[in-house]
């Protein structure tokens, strides 16, 4: 891959490890060092696309050693390939560089990561909830949330035939 | 003893008379939020035909309305906006909570859905089904119409004896209070304006 031999050219062959499985392709890199590689892999490597951003929570996972994964999917426009950046996080610091500055496309959808992991973007102009309401205190894709929530839904005044 | 009356004239109460008249001319709010709100359309389209009942008059504001039909999954961001709904309406008004999703929550019981809407608002009439067909709504109709013929008073003496909560009583499942994370926000904040 041309974008691999550029990263290891760039960064080292420490730096990062890769995985394959038919044709898909994964780079994971350590935390430190997401914002470089993303940012190589934008300039230098044509990868002008962010086609997704999401995360994981591997709590209960077998065999899983970190908690929480950060997944970029990119895409070429150019040559229509396409690579997944991995990075793992562990609590209690959960922040990892924005990518806003490399693809605007990155706003909402580091938006909805830190609604549903509570995971920071730092140096993101605008992080707030995006789809669960501003009051809620919860994370609710955490695997460490109940099913049915904690009781928020059934926080609101009720209205009697008598009163309305 | 006779009382002589003109021709033309006929003597009723006038409970008979404004329930007569409501009954006929119900018109809804649609409320709705999910695939139950097809079924509404089709229930007012023409092959079903709300028409025959008065009913087919849906109004997009609360304010021309007296039915409000729940059709559809109510979440926590939603519920603020059904309640602020609710009291924008006009007396008297009737509420149908139509299908699963209105009336338990359905098959949607997540952290976000809220679990039946009479928990939060009255309901006089509930519609099952999945959604449910255009004919089981026109039978909620009829039947919410043969409640307000027979107990519907003309300036609305039966809403008022309806102080307590009529809601479901909740479930066994349902979070202790303990655990109860209490978030802010109501109807009067429905809109929910932020910095």
């Amino acid at each position: 891959m041309p974008y691999e031999e550029k990263l290891r050219e760039r960064f080292g062959p420490e730096a990062f490890t890769t995985s394959e499985f038919r044709d898909n392709r994964r780079v994971i890199v350590p935390r430190e060092r997401i914002f470089d590689v993303l940012k190589c892999l934008k300039e230098e490597c044509g990868f002008d696309m962010l086609a997704e951003l999401t995360a994981v929570d591997y709590l209960y996972y077998p065999n899983a050693r970190d908690r929480f994964g950060v997944i970029y999917g990119l895409l070429n426009t150019a040559t229509s390939e396409r690579v997944i950046v991995k990075t793992y996080l562990n609590e209690p610091d959960l922040t990892i560089p924005s990518a806003f500055s490399l693809w605007r496309g990155a706003d909402w959808l580091e938006r909805e990561v830190y609604d549903m992991y509570g995971i920071i973007f730092d140096g993101h102009p605008d992080l707030r909830r995006i789809l669960m309401p501003q009051e809620f205190t919860a994370f609710p894709l955490r695997k460490d949330y109940p099913l049915r929530g904690r009781g928020e839904r059934h926080n609101f005044p009720v209205i009697t035939r008598a009163e309305s | 003893m006779a009382v002589k009356v003109p021709e033309n004239v006929i003597v009723t109460s006038l409970d008979w008379v404004a329930n007569w008249v409501r009954a006929n001319s119900l018109w809804p709010m649609p409320f709705a939020t999910a695939c139950c709100g097809i079924e509404l359309m089709a229930t007012g389209a023409s092959r079903h035909d709300l028409a025959r009942f008065g009913a087919e008059v849906m109004r997009f504001t609360p304010r021309q309305c007296d039915l409000m039909i729940v059709a559809g999954r109510v979440v926590m961001k939603m519920l603020p906006v059904l309640q602020r709904i609710w009291l924008q309406m006009p007396e008297p008004k009737w509420c149908i909570s139509m299908g699963a999703c209105a009336s338990s929550g359905g098959v949607f019981d997540t952290y976000a859905v809220v679990q039946g809407v009479d928990r939060f608002i009255p309901v006089d009439a509930y519609t099952p089904g999945c959604p449910p067909r255009p004919e089981q709504l026109i039978q909620s109709i009829i039947d919410l119409q043969a409640k307000i013929k027979a107990t519907g008073t003309a300036f609305g003496r039966e809403f008022k004896t309806r102080t307590e909560y009529d809601g479901p009583k909740p479930l066994a499942l349902e979070t202790l209070p303990a655990q109860t994370v209490v978030a802010p926000g109501d109807f009067t904040t429905a809109t929910r304006q932020h910095d």
